[in-house]
């Protein structure tokens, strides 16, 4: 039987050890040394829907390690004609080596990758998965702490919307932290709670960001409501992260988004512009995270 | 005509609460004997040996897309046939989801006609509204004269009220009852699954259970308000049964049916994104999985039907949240009932019978059918309960393939299945 081609669909299927192998790795990448294992590899950039930073991020990664990069966009390829998925991948399949892929349908990927034989990234589905995302997260944090384990890791916001916040949750409770999650009923229902182990939820967000060690915060994704009635003023007075929430937080507490933000919505100007802030530091952190993640996949012998 | 002696054979037929030995002499497309075993004097031009096999009423389905007229590349009303020939059903019930949809005694003709080339009994069931637009009632009489055998807005519930009321009164004055695929489009959203932790596992938008049961409760106060007879179908969460079971304490006329899928499967079986799990209504919880089988047990669910619905690959084979809802299953509906519930001691051949023969006959009320009284029509099914098989979809007779059915272990296998006298499928 044919090996199975390595791909990255999501977080769960990962354990521990394959996460700190990529994050190891990810250590001694940095795209201003350009690397020559990628030589001649061709990736396709296959974006269903827009992006600015994990596109780039991706691409810049991919480019300084020698490969060629083509961003085909779903309104500028056949797609608009009405090709399926399966038809795009087949196609790009005979003329690329891996495709990274951005799609707004939840297990868009994960279909994908039963249907052709070349290894996929899944660069954000729908509301189910961003594992790139987690891994530079964890990458960033990483940075700050020792290790993950014993971590009080709060999300506020919009998580019902977010596949940062599941594969986040899925990344972090495989190395040991606590996830609590912080937001309204709409935005996150109590199904969360079985998400992963260790997985908590907390309504209020005093309660949820006391002697947090991490605290993520999500925008609402008011693309995605679909008839759900957010009160943006009522949103903003209990969930938006202001100095005085922060305080509540352990003094060396991260702030981390993983854009794009929105200030005067979940953060105030103060908060993101804080030193505690390491917005900043994620997305460089993107670049050579993705770096590890295409070495580790499509490196090596062919 | 000729005559066909089953000898041999088990015969269950609930309707007269027969289990034992007998041999059946069908003649003329009727029912004309039923003796002790070997003791017919009756002249025969065929005698099939049925030893060790069970003798039934054919098994009516009282839900099944056959996509003719309109959506040929799925199924048609022929190969849609074959395949309940396959699955031992010697009468279908047809939706009218079809293109036109059929709201017309004309369509309701067409559908029976020769022609169409059925190999089994097939009774429309019409529009409700016209078009399905749950706007304005179509012709009750004019359809019930032209065969159809219920009326429902299968697919696309009536959601007002006044309208269901409306057609609730009219269809008791037509004698039809009115089968409501009961959904709350307004909170289900066209929601590709069933809301809860899976679906928030997965990122998937989900229906909640209350988008059903909440249907169900309404259609039941209005029928206790207009009398008439209101058919639930594929009844798939436990509250739902619970509003069945209160409206019939309150001798509310209603009946609910439920699938096999929705009594085998949980909505962990979307967990990969395989859209053969992908059905409305959705796969639901564990506990809701229980409670069909409860209802099963118990009475509270009078039928087993399929909602076969038969969908092309490139229909399916796209992200789940927009591929098509539905799956066939008419060729294992008795082999999951028999694994699922008799095989596990859980019910009786009997009624097993039932909930596929007897009990649909008397909710489309097709007299001569659902029973091997001498007397009725030589509809039957001949299946061995013990029989293990594997289910190989590339075999199915219908047209499309989109069944999480395939590979899969069953026992209780369709060995035969007799339709007016005239044996439609023969694996003996």
């Amino acid at each position: 039987m044919k090996a199975k081609p390595r791909s990255l669909l999501g977080i769960e299927p990962l354990d521990s050890r394959q996460i700190l192998e990529i994050l190891t790795l990810a250590k001694r990448m940095n795209p201003a040394r350009p690397r020559t294992t990628l030589r001649g590899r061709r990736i396709a950039l296959l974006f269903y829907e827009n992006s600015t930073r994990t596109r780039t991020s991706f691409e810049i990664a991919a480019k300084s390690m020698g490969a060629s990069t083509v961003v085909i966009h779903a309104a500028t390829a056949s797609i608009e004609k009405g090709e399926s998925l399966k038809d795009t991948g087949q196609t790009l399949q005979s003329i690329v080596d891996a495709i990274v892929m951005r799609h707004p349908s939840s297990g868009a990927p994960v279909m994908l990758s039963r249907l052709i034989d070349i290894p996929i990234i899944n660069a954000g589905d729908g509301m189910h998965a961003h594992p790139s995302q987690a891994l530079l997260d964890a990458f960033t944090i990483l940075n700050h702490k020792k290790s993950l384990k014993g971590l009080k890791i709060v999300t506020i916001g919009d998580i019902f919307h977010s596949r940062v916040a599941r594969s986040d949750a899925h990344l972090f409770s495989k190395l040991g932290a606590r996830v609590v999650f912080c937001g309204p009923d709409v935005l996150l229902p109590e199904s969360a709670r079985e998400l992963a182990p260790g997985v908590e939820i907390v309504r209020e967000m005093d309660e949820a960001i006391r002697d947090a060690d991490v605290v993520m915060m999500l925008r609402v994704q008011q693309e995605r409501l679909s008839g759900m009635q957010i009160n943006v003023d009522e949103y903003i007075r209990r969930y938006q992260l202001t100095p005085a929430k922060l305080k509540l937080a352990k003094k060396d507490a991260l702030v981390m988004h993983p854009g794009p933000m929105i200030r005067g919505m979940e953060m105030t100007d103060e908060v993101a512009d804080c030193k505690q802030s390491v917005v900043l530091e994620q997305v460089l952190n993107g670049v050579k995270v993705r770096m590890a993640i295409l070495e580790t996949l499509l490196g090596g012998k062919r | 005509m000729s005559a066909i002696l089953l000898k041999g054979g088990h015969l269950i037929d609930p309707a007269r609460g027969f289990d034992g030995l007998a041999d059946v002499v069908l003649r003329d497309g009727l029912v004309a004997e039923i003796a002790e075993p070997g003791l017919s004097k009756a002249t025969v031009d065929e005698t099939l040996n049925l030893k060790g096999l069970i003798v039934a009423p054919g098994f009516i389905d009282l839900h099944v897309h056959l996509r003719e007229p309109g959506q040929t590349h799925k199924e048609s009303i022929a190969t849609g046939t074959a395949a309940a020939a396959a699955g031992g059903f010697t009468s279908v019930c047809a939706m009218p989801n079809t293109r036109p949809i059929n709201d017309s005694p004309a369509v309701t003709r067409w559908m029976q006609d020769e022609e169409r080339g059925a190999l089994v009994n097939v009774f429309p069931v019409a529009a409700a509204t016209l078009a399905s637009k749950g706007e304005k009632l179509s012709d009750y009489r004019g359809l019930k004269r032209a065969g159809a055998v219920a009326v429902s807005d299968d697919g696309r519930p009536i959601l007002d009220d006044h309208i269901m009321r409306e057609a609730l009164a009219l269809a008791a004055k037509a004698g039809l009852p009115v089968i409501q695929h009961a959904e709350d489009t307004r909170i289900s959203n066209g929601n590709p699954m069933n809301e809860g932790v899976t679906s928030f596992k997965l990122g998937l938008r989900g229906q909640p259970s209350a988008s059903e049961w909440q249907m169900v409760e309404r259609d039941i106060r209005l029928a206790s308000q207009e009398g008439g007879r209101l058919h639930v179908a594929h009844v798939s969460t436990a509250k739902s049964l619970a509003m069945v079971r209160l409206g019939r304490a309150s001798q509310v006329n209603v009946t609910a049916e439920v699938t096999p899928h929705h009594f085998l499967f949980t909505d962990e079986s979307c967990s990969s994104y395989d859209t053969r799990y992908k059905m409305n209504p959705p796969l639901r919880s564990a506990a809701d999985r229980e409670a069909m089988l409860a209802g099963l047990i118990d009475g509270t669910i009078d039928a087993i039907a399929t909602d076969h619905a038969p969908h092309a690959l490139f229909e399916k084979e796209v992200e789940f949240d927009r591929a098509a809802f539905g799956i066939t299953g008419l060729e294992i509906a008795l082999a999951a009932t028999v694994t699922t519930l008799y095989r596990t001691g859980k019910i009786s051949l009997m009624r097993v019978v039932e909930l596929l023969s007897a009990n649909p006959a008397k909710i489309v009320g097709l007299t001569g059918r659902g029973s091997l009284a001498e007397g009725s029509v030589a509809d039957v099914t001949i299946f061995d309960p013990k029989k293990r098989w594997t289910y190989d979809v590339m075999k199915t007779r219908s047209r499309s393939r989109n069944c999480p059915y395939d590979g899969m272990q069953f026992y209780g296998m369709v060995r035969a299945t007799i339709v007016g006298g005239k044996v439609v499928f023969n694996e003996l």
